[in-house]
């Protein structure tokens, strides 16, 4: 009996054992290489922006870089100008893409191509659609081409700047152009999932249409919106080839200044792009944060 | 599976009319012109900014104010094709690393993500954590901490190195999606398989393989679509020695409309056969959507 039991005791250790090992297996290759570079990378930046530079003889850390960007006017204006640009798509994305999700509920004829034209913004690169922006809005694009011939202006510099300008709108509306469609499919695929039954109800107990929506659809489709917005918002704070040719020459968005100070002869530049670099990190850590809570409260609710 | 979706909301369309509306049919027309105006308008602003592409890439002559083109011509295309020019020798690069980048994503992203879709076990929310970064924080913020360390490696302005760095955005991505997959794939199928005799090797050719077969797919050409898009990584790793298209149609952009304009074609092309190929397989509750942020 008493040896029965202990080789039973004995297999199923071995078996924990053998899971352990499995899961370790098939786990360790991914990590090491997220490990490696993403982590490494990520530490070594923010080693470089405290200053620790071994191969040049700088062993000590300090906060100069940090404190350089912060007391440097033209970082103010970046990251005023960044956030601008992030909050700004990512709240019209937000809004349009429920209007759309809203739009293409219904059954309606030929609604897979019109599906299919919705979701093709999905996989087509964001430089494709900069520099179709570009083409559009431009001084001399097609839709000043199109004022000019409908008599509203007379020559490209009477078309307001769009591209290149101060209030980054040509850059906010290639975000917007992308990204409608990125968290209209999320939404679009939570209206279908819940179905009209909440709102038929909410209706028949007489809500009208505005507060069937706002009390009854958009509480069950909003940690939908919220964690696409938050991946918008960081993606959009953080990319760097969009405003590098849509944007101005002053203030530049934040990944620009830390690319053109990263790759700058000066080498005193380097720790203030790299503190530049986590600046950006740690906004995107703070939307992981957020995202976690926000999704909690959803959850609990 | 969206496919079912559809079919059943189309036989209910006459359910779909709201009872209440029933009553005042002019009201109920108007809101289905608005609804079309509305459709309209949206469509029209997703394609719009595609359709100046196509014109520049066959014009030959398009000054300011003309509407369309006063001369077209096969120029940008003809020089795109011609072999002297390196355009199709650079797509190549691009498609041949975008290959390898999605080949090591799978390798290491399908076990990570059956170890995360099927087990519990401590440290996972940390696991779970680490994979989740990458797809949220913007690639420049470590890429410049990446570039230090490869210079160091020897694998800066390299293929090798950019192909490591195009991982950042695509291995996180496919453990993702392969996790979603996981979590719905029932592994008692493989245990009988094997009760019946069947080896290793074997279970997971003709069980395991098959059952996550769609997944694996989807995923793959997903990751393939990020590592052709990359930008700034391969811009920053490969020092100017790694050519890929979107480099070179960044050069174009201001100096030659109409190349720019072909090469824009050429880039978008994949993306396009990509989504017709796993246009079946994208709802917005598929962990496939969700990391698609990164293109």
């Amino acid at each position: 009996m008493a040896s029965r039991r202990i080789r039973i005791k004995r297999k199923a250790l071995s078996e924990a054992a053998g899971r352990r090992l499995t899961i370790t297996v098939l786990l360790a290759p991914a990590i090491l290489v997220i490990l490696l570079l993403f982590m490494g990378g990520l530490i070594t930046g923010f080693l470089r922006s405290l200053g620790y530079f071994p191969l040049i003889g700088l062993h000590d850390f300090n906060f100069n870089a940090y404190t350089a960007i912060l007391s440097d006017n033209g970082f103010i204006r970046s990251f005023i100008i960044t956030f601008h640009i992030a909050f700004t798509s990512t709240l019209i994305a937000g809004i349009l893409a429920v209007a759309s999700a809203m739009l293409l509920r219904p059954a309606f004829r030929g609604k897979r191509f019109v599906q299919f034209i919705f979701s093709l913004n999905l996989t087509i690169p964001h430089l494709v659609g900069a520099v179709g922006v570009l083409y559009l809005f431009s001084g001399s694009g097609l839709i000043s081409r199109l004022a000019t011939a409908a008599g509203l202006i007379d020559t490209p510099a009477g078309f307001p700047p769009m591209v290149n300008d101060p209030w980054a709108i040509g850059i906010i509306i290639q975000y917007v152009w992308k990204e409608i469609p990125f968290i209209g499919v999320i939404v679009l695929a939570i209206l279908l999932s819940v179905g009209e039954d909440y709102e038929s109800v909410a209706r028949s107990l007489g809500a009208n249409r505005w507060q069937a929506f706002r009390n009854v659809t958009l509480p069950l489709i909003m940690p939908g919106v919220v964690s696409a917005s938050v991946i918008v918002f960081a993606f959009t704070f953080g990319a760097f080839e969009i405003p590098w040719l849509l944007g101005t020459t002053f203030p530049k968005a934040l990944p620009v200044l830390a690319f053109e100070s990263y790759t700058d002869v000066d080498l005193a530049a380097r720790p203030q792009a790299m503190a530049m670099a986590m600046v950006i990190a740690f906004m995107s850590s703070l939307m992981i944060m957020a995202y976690m809570k926000l999704s909690r409260r959803y959850v609990r609710s | 599976m969206t496919d079912l979706k559809n079919v059943s909301a189309d036989q209910n369309t006459e359910l779909a009319v709201p009872v209440s509306s029933a009553g005042s049919g002019r009201r109920f027309r108007l809101r289905i012109f608005g609804r079309w105006v509305g459709i309209t308008g949206l469509l029209t602003f997703l394609i719009a900014p595609i359709v100046p592409l196509f014109i520049w890439s066959i014009s030959f002559r398009w000054f300011y104010p003309a509407i369309f083109p006063t001369e077209y011509s096969g120029r940008a295309w003809s020089e795109v094709i011609n072999p002297n020019n390196d355009v199709v020798g650079v797509a190549w690069n691009t498609a041949l690393i975008a290959l390898v980048v999605t080949i090591f994503s799978i390798l290491l992203g399908v076990p990570a993500g059956r170890a995360l879709g099927l087990y519990e076990f401590r440290g996972k929310r940390l696991v779970e954590w680490l994979i989740l970064a990458p797809i949220i924080v913007p690639g420049l913020a470590v890429v410049l901490g990446i570039h230090v360390l490869f210079i160091r490696a020897g694998l800066s302005n390299t293929i090798p190195g950019v192909i490591l760095v195009h991982l950042v955005p695509t291995l996180p991505y496919m453990t993702l999606v392969m996790s979603g997959v996981f979590a719905n794939y029932d592994t008692d199928f493989e245990l009988q398989a094997r009760s019946l005799g069947a080896g290793r090797w074997a279970t997971q050719y003709h069980i395991t393989l098959p059952a996550i077969f769609p997944g694996v797919v989807v995923g793959a050409l997903f990751a393939f679509i990020i590592s052709w898009s990359q930008y700034v990584l391969t811009l920053l790793i490969g020092g100017g020695q790694v050519q890929t298209l979107p480099l070179l149609l960044f050069g174009f952009v201001r100096s030659d409309p109409a190349i720019a304009g072909a090469l824009s074609v050429v880039f978008i092309l994949p993306a396009v056969l990509v989504l017709l190929l796993s246009s079946r397989y994208l709802s917005g509750d598929n962990a496939a959507v969700g990391g698609i942020g990164n293109i």
